[in-house]
């Protein structure tokens, strides 16, 4: 260190050993980056490229792809049957679904931030099932809602209600699917109930001087201090919706019933009647099942272009009713 | 932040007069109303697992039933369902995945996140903005190449298209990082620095320690995703039952060995105790964690 100190008086050398310096820093830059670099030219620049091409070729793994231009986008706007389902049930689902989760880990978060006792015992048994892992939630929410001995119906017969056929129902299927999705909201939960402790307290103090009730405090205090994290959630619960797949996969294969893992099972997908084919359901039945790479590639492109504009929409509107404080962010 | 909304109640009273006794009542009747409510939900968010854990103790028949409450208790269910299928086979490659990819996605996402948040360089606003992008963008986008390329390199059947990724670089783990990173002061690694230690030895002793929450956080949720992870194995290692992860084998358990539902459950129960088990070893890690990745996002 003082040898180097001692040649850095002198003007030439200096700047030799700066530009060294600079040489050396950049090296460290690259060896610390190095393993995104390789990662995320190889896991995602490469393959959104590649995706890209093989929109426009026919490719089934076996021979190599074959140029049909527009052929894949032809048939997936006008002759493909089941892209609108899938579309529509996807959208059903962020239109509905998501909103109703925000919604009730909203409402958990805020009557948990008022509890006095329990709080704890409280907020595990809220955050709980959203650590259950997701297949083994599905296939409890299927055995829960079967409608032969599941025990929401039985007791729903008790008190003389014929209960709905639920997973086995295309009308309730997808509600089904919702209330799996509400009982595991709790990171959602966790986090506003975070944001809901963090509004100061003063806020408050001043809007009940000014009269303000209960509610009104909610909706004047409360929900616009917190607006920026209500965004966050819905954007990710937007995007969460967008690639929904192991929920509806897994209960339609248990609730269809289909024999082990096979051809067979690829047509159970969306049980029943296509009511829970979501959008990237059908990407995997065509790409992985049905080997229809190309077309697989030109419906990820569409989903891609929705992700993106979605994101870019939901970022840039968000000013006119989220409430930043002050400069931050 | 909780200390400082904690402390504040107490120093209020000193202040305010004690409330008129209407007001006293009417905030009362409220937090009555609000517990019954908190107790009402709570009650319907645990009657899932209360009816799979019954489920889980009842005998064939039984589950053939609508009966809610199991006469007698088939504990033997349990040890059943690992005779019936190879769970164990399941758990280790399960285990594989999620210790390999976490300790892969740890190493090469430490490094990277440094490199973002406090090495000054051009260009990393740029890689921060196409991590972010990465990050938001459905896995499904870009699926079809990365699975001809596993299929090319002859690995798909096998668990190593799920493990090898993760050894360069998550997208989330990283951004999460990166964030974490920001909050250490400039003066800690400045002292390193005078005192010669090198960027390696920066990171590896003053910056993970000072970052131990957030590497604990994403390490947490590295290991849930890979145990959770439904879409990847089953995308990989579907047509070969060997290599299947708990996940995958227990989508199958049901009809593959033609059970009733009380060994199903006993499976489901058996697939969620790690994950339970390991949320009371790690409460604090877990809460700190979701609540990082609300705040600072």
């Amino acid at each position: 260190m003082s040898a180097a100190a001692a040649e850095a008086t002198r003007p030439v050398d200096r700047s030799r050993a700066k530009s060294r310096a600079a040489w050396r820093r950049r090296g460290i830059v690259l060896a610390f980056m190095s393993p995104w670099l390789v990662g995320f030219s190889v896991f995602f620049g490469y393959p959104l490229v590649m995706s890209a091409y093989l929109s426009f070729t026919h490719y089934d793994l076996l021979s190599p792809p074959r140029w049909v231009g527009l052929d894949n986008y032809r048939f997936m706007f006008g002759t493909d049957q089941q892209v609108w389902p899938a579309v529509k049930n996807t959208l059903w689902f962020i239109a509905i679904a998501v909103p109703l989760q925000v919604l009730f880990a909203l409402g958990i978060a805020i009557m948990l931030s008022r509890a006095r006792r329990g709080v704890g015992v409280f907020r595990t048994v809220f955050y709980l099932p959203a650590l259950a892992p997701p297949v083994a939630a599905t296939l409890g929410f299927v055995y829960l809602l079967n409608p032969a001995t599941g025990p929401v119906n039985t007791i729903l017969g008790k008190l003389g209600i014929q209960g709905p056929l639920w997973f086995d129902s295309p009308e309730w299927s997808k509600p089904s699917l919702t209330l799996l999705a509400i009982w595991g909201v709790g990171n959602t939960m966790i986090i506003f109930l975070a944001a809901v402790i963090d509004v100061p307290k003063h806020l408050y103090e001043s809007a009940e001087l000014d009269g303000a009730g209960i509610f009104s405090r909610l909706r004047f205090v409360t929900l616009p201090t917190i607006s920026p994290v209500i965004l966050f959630a819905v954007v990710i619960g937007v995007i969460e919706g967008l690639q929904y797949f192991t929920q509806a996969y897994v209960a339609a294969n248990v609730a269809g019933g289909s024999a082990t893992y096979s051809a067979e099972q690829a047509n159970k997908l969306g049980y029943p009647e296509d009511s829970t084919l979501f959008y990237p359901v059908l990407l995997y039945q065509q790409g992985f099942r049905y080997f229809n790479m190309g077309y697989a590639s030109a419906m990820a492109m569409l989903l891609l272009a929705v992700s993106f504009a979605v994101t870019f929409l939901i970022v840039r509107h968000s000013r006119r009713f989220v409430h930043y404080q002050g400069a931050a962010r | 932040m909780s200390t400082s909304t904690q402390a504040a109640p107490v120093a209020a009273p000193l202040v305010r007069r004690r409330p008129p006794a209407a007001v006293r009542r009417r905030r009362f009747l409220i937090a009555v109303a609000n517990h019954s409510l908190l107790i009402a939900t709570a009650v319907i968010f645990i009657a899932p697992f209360i009816f799979i854990v019954l489920t889980s103790l009842m005998t064939s028949q039984q589950a053939l039933s609508p009966k809610l409450w199991p006469d007698p208790f088939a504990w033997h269910n349990f040890t059943d369902v690992f005779s019936k299928a190879p769970m164990w086979r399941y758990a280790f490659n399960t285990l594989l995945y999620a210790g390999l990819g976490t300790l892969g996605l740890l190493v090469s996402s430490i490094p990277v996140a440094y490199a973002l948040a406090r090495l000054r360089w051009r260009g990393a606003n740029v890689v921060f903005l196409i991590t972010l992008i990465a990050m938001m963008l459905p896995p499904q986008v870009t699926i079809v190449p990365v699975y001809v390329l596993w299929a090319k390199l002859h690995l798909v059947g096998t668990i190593w298209p799920l493990v090898f990724p993760n050894w360069l670089g998550d997208a989330f783990s990283i951004f999460l990082l990166r964030q974490f990173f920001l909050t250490i002061p400039e003066e800690y690694l400045d002292a390193a620095r005078v005192d010669g230690c090198g960027e390696l030895r920066i990171l590896t002793t003053v910056v993970c320690r000072l970052a131990k929450p957030a590497i604990a956080a994403v390490a947490l949720f590295s290991f849930l995703f890979c145990f959770n992870d439904f879409f990847g194995p089953l995308l990989y290692t579907g047509e070969n039952s060997s290599h299947w992860t708990l996940s995958v084998g227990l989508s199958q358990f049901r009809s593959l060995y033609q059970v009733q539902w009380n060994l199903t459950m006993a499976a489901t129960l058996i697939v969620m105790a790690p994950v339970i088990l390991l949320f009371f070893l790690a409460q604090r890690a877990f809460v700190e964690g979701v609540t990082l990745t609300g705040v600072k996002g």
